[in-house]
């Protein structure tokens, strides 16, 4: 219960300010299509440059989470869905707003959200501190396989194929060995000086997910979407209460569904929202109206997507393995400050960890009680042409990665790493497993070089990292996760993947 | 597949496998061994991967990965050359705000759908990109104070 002693922190006036700064920000970023909750947070790590570490985290877990929810916006009222989290709440989100039940949808899947968020971050706040303690009988070898762990997970699960997947993440492996080797000082790959002090992660990290989607953003051309916005009607909200209750099987089915997805590393919102909308239409008598704007899927798959959020970050603030791209930036973001993750995390900086993960649970809250008001404003936005958020967004990459270490190399590589992203993409390669491989990559090394000289003082390479209980059972996973989605590729029965979801998303727009 | 995705996916995985063979070349050659350990190990899979993605696109056997069409890559074309030049250039040449609002003006001229035969359109355009310029200074300069490298006007 130490969490508690922390709780009043988050009311001090700056840091509340800055919590609803993020909430209500995130709602508009969330809301707007082609601004993914990663490249959100991403965007605003610059931001945090001047705050302290608890200040600047308040800042992204409140835009994370946010934006997340935000995408409903324009999910019901656009049919666009803000994120692809979001896909699964326009299938009946839209039509009951086409039905003239707009504000009624938004108000479930506000609600619905805010329950599913709470209960995801108290699995975060009960989980995070046990697993901790267990990380610390953690060796090198165990860290090394947890590292290459993160990189497979993501790299198998996260795209439409496995190989594709695999080998972005060697490239992000071998992005990160970029520059002077640690232990023994020699030059690695320095191709260029912007590269000899290594790659730097906020700025690759901005590249990665902003530029592709800038360049997506030109590929439409002069196009400009009509999409018309639905009218939001009053509606009373103490109804909208009354209901999510009424449907608690959706609602449960939503929360535990999402919650257990955030846990897996790799897997994320995208398929949580999904799969808790199919599980709830099986598991409901009234199936059929599934689709035709029933309630029950717009509760289901936002109660699913926002408990994925809290979820997600357990890997990342118990192992250091960021388990989503989302929590890979949100670990740049510790990491600028000079904090590591893990249980050093909380027993040295039990302020900025607790600070941190209450304030997600009191922006769950603000987030619901805002997401309503915002609405409308949020709506509006998501109509803003796609030339100006393009132009915008370019705007605010130079400039964040610019400001990171006021060093022009930065911007290039940026820039460099965005446009070759874009490219990769289009021939099925993915961001996320690269990202992965990129931050992973230092930690993966410097416990494999550890672990190499431990073995070689006391056994031999081979018995180090391949024998022992903890190393065969993070091998086996590696191996499962891999013959899994390599499985799942030959039954052509993936589930949504990112490329899909992107396809999607340019066809209902 | 088509035989332009097939052509793109066996350009696109070759030259993945170029990047991987000139990893590993490296990665073996590179001295002291100690320092590229990691290295050789990360290149080994990535050219085992790089050769598999490029066997599979030979064969015509890529099944992931629309390509990429003639009119995106007309529609990209302007916009790359824009940010590039911003980028690699302008931002440092001009300073980072003017720099920011050229870019900004050409890239809402080159992809907003309004007819450019308006005079409106235009006056728009110069309104939108001096509210922007407006921000950008406004937040950057004035409140968190970021320096950037200044050269014309700003």
């Amino acid at each position: 219960m130490e969490f508690l002693f922390y709780f009043g922190d988050v009311f001090t006036p700056f840091n509340f300010m800055l919590l609803l700064i993020g909430t209500i920000g995130g709602l508009i970023l969330g809301a707007t299509p082609g601004l993914s909750p990663t490249m959100a947070v991403a965007l605003l790590i610059p931001f945090t440059f001047k705050l302290d570490a608890t200040q600047g985290l308040i800042l992204l877990g409140a835009a994370y989470t946010s934006t997340v929810a935000g995408g409903a916006v324009s999910a019901i009222l656009l049919k666009i869905p803000g994120a692809p989290a979001n896909i699964a709440t326009t299938l009946d989100g839209h039509t009951m707003a086409k039905n003239g039940q707009g504000a009624r949808a938004l108000q479930l899947s506000f609600i619905s959200s805010a329950i599913g968020g709470v209960f995801g971050v108290l699995l975060l706040i009960f989980l995070t501190p046990v697993l901790a303690e267990w990380a610390l009988a953690f060796g090198p070898s165990h860290l090394f396989w947890l590292a290459i762990l993160g990189v497979t997970v993501i790299g198998s699960l996260d795209s439409s194929s496995v190989v594709k997947g695999l080998l972005s993440g060697c490239i992000g492996l071998w992005l990160a060995t970029i520059g002077f080797d640690d232990v023994m000082g020699a030059q690695r790959f320095i191709f260029h000086s912007s590269v000899s002090g290594g790659i730097n992660i906020i700025p690759a990290l901005i590249g990665l997910f902003a530029i592709p989607q800038v360049i997506t953003m030109f590929a439409k051309g002069r196009h400009q979407h009509d999409a018309e916005v639905l009218k939001v009607e009053k509606s009373p909200i103490m109804d909208a209460i009354r209901e999510v209750f009424r449907r608690s099987r959706a609602l449960s089915i939503g929360t535990l569904t999402g919650s257990f997805i955030g846990l897996i590393p790799g897997v994320g919102g995208q398929i949580a929202g999904l799969v808790a909308y199919d599980q709830s239409r099986k598991a409901s008598p009234e199936r059929k109206k599934f689709g035709t704007g029933h309630s029950e899927g717009v509760i289901a798959a936002e109660s699913a997507n926002n408990a994925m959020v809290g979820p997600s970050l357990v890997p990342l603030l118990t192992l250091s393995i960021p388990g989503s791209p989302t929590a890979a930036v949100l670990l740049g973001g510790l990491l600028i400050h000079g904090i590591f993750p893990g249980s050093d995390l909380f027993e040295n900086y039990p302020d900025v960890a607790w600070t941190f993960i209450n304030s997600m649970l009191i922006g769950q809250i603000l987030m619901c009680v805002f997401g309503l008001y915002v609405a409308g404003l949020a709506a509006r936005v998501a109509q803003v042409p796609n030339a100006v958020m393009a132009a915008v967004v370019l705007a605010l990459a130079v400039f964040g990665s610019y400001s990171v270490q006021n060093s022009m190399g930065d911007v290039y590589i940026m820039a460099a790493l965005g446009t070759g992203m874009y490219f990769l993409e289009r021939f099925g390669f993915s961001a996320a497993p690269l990202v992965l491989g990129l931050i992973l990559g230092p930690i993966a090394e410097a416990n494999f070089v550890q672990g190499a000289m431990i073995a070689n003082a006391t056994s031999n390479m081979g018995s180090y990292f391949f024998t022992g209980a903890l190393n065969l059972t993070l091998i086996g996973i590696v191996v499962a996760s891999i013959a899994y989605s390599v499985w799942m590729e030959l039954r052509q029965r993936r589930f949504l993947s990112k490329e899909d979801t992107l396809e999607q998303q340019e066809q209902t727009s | 597949m088509t035989d332009r995705p097939r052509t793109q996916h066996i350009l696109a995985s070759g030259l993945v496998a170029l990047v991987g063979i000139w990893v590993a070349w490296l990665s073996f050659t590179g001295t002291p061994a100690r320092a590229f350990l990691f290295p050789r190990i990360i290149s080994v899979v990535f050219v085992a991967l790089a050769l598999w993605t490029f066997g599979k696109a030979l064969l015509g056997k890529t099944r992931v990965g629309p390509g990429l069409s003639a009119i995106a890559m007309r529609n990209i074309l302007p916009g790359i050359v824009v940010l590039l030049i911003y980028v690699f250039w302008a931002a440092q040449a001009l300073g980072f705000y003017t720099a920011s609002t050229i870019a900004f003006f050409i890239l809402l001229s080159l992809y907003d759908p309004a007819p450019h035969g308006a005079g409106r359109t235009w006056v728009k355009r110069v309104l939108i990109t001096a509210g922007f310029l407006a921000v950008m200074y406004g937040l950057f300069a004035l409140l968190l104070g970021v320096f950037t490298p200044r050269e014309i006007l700003f």
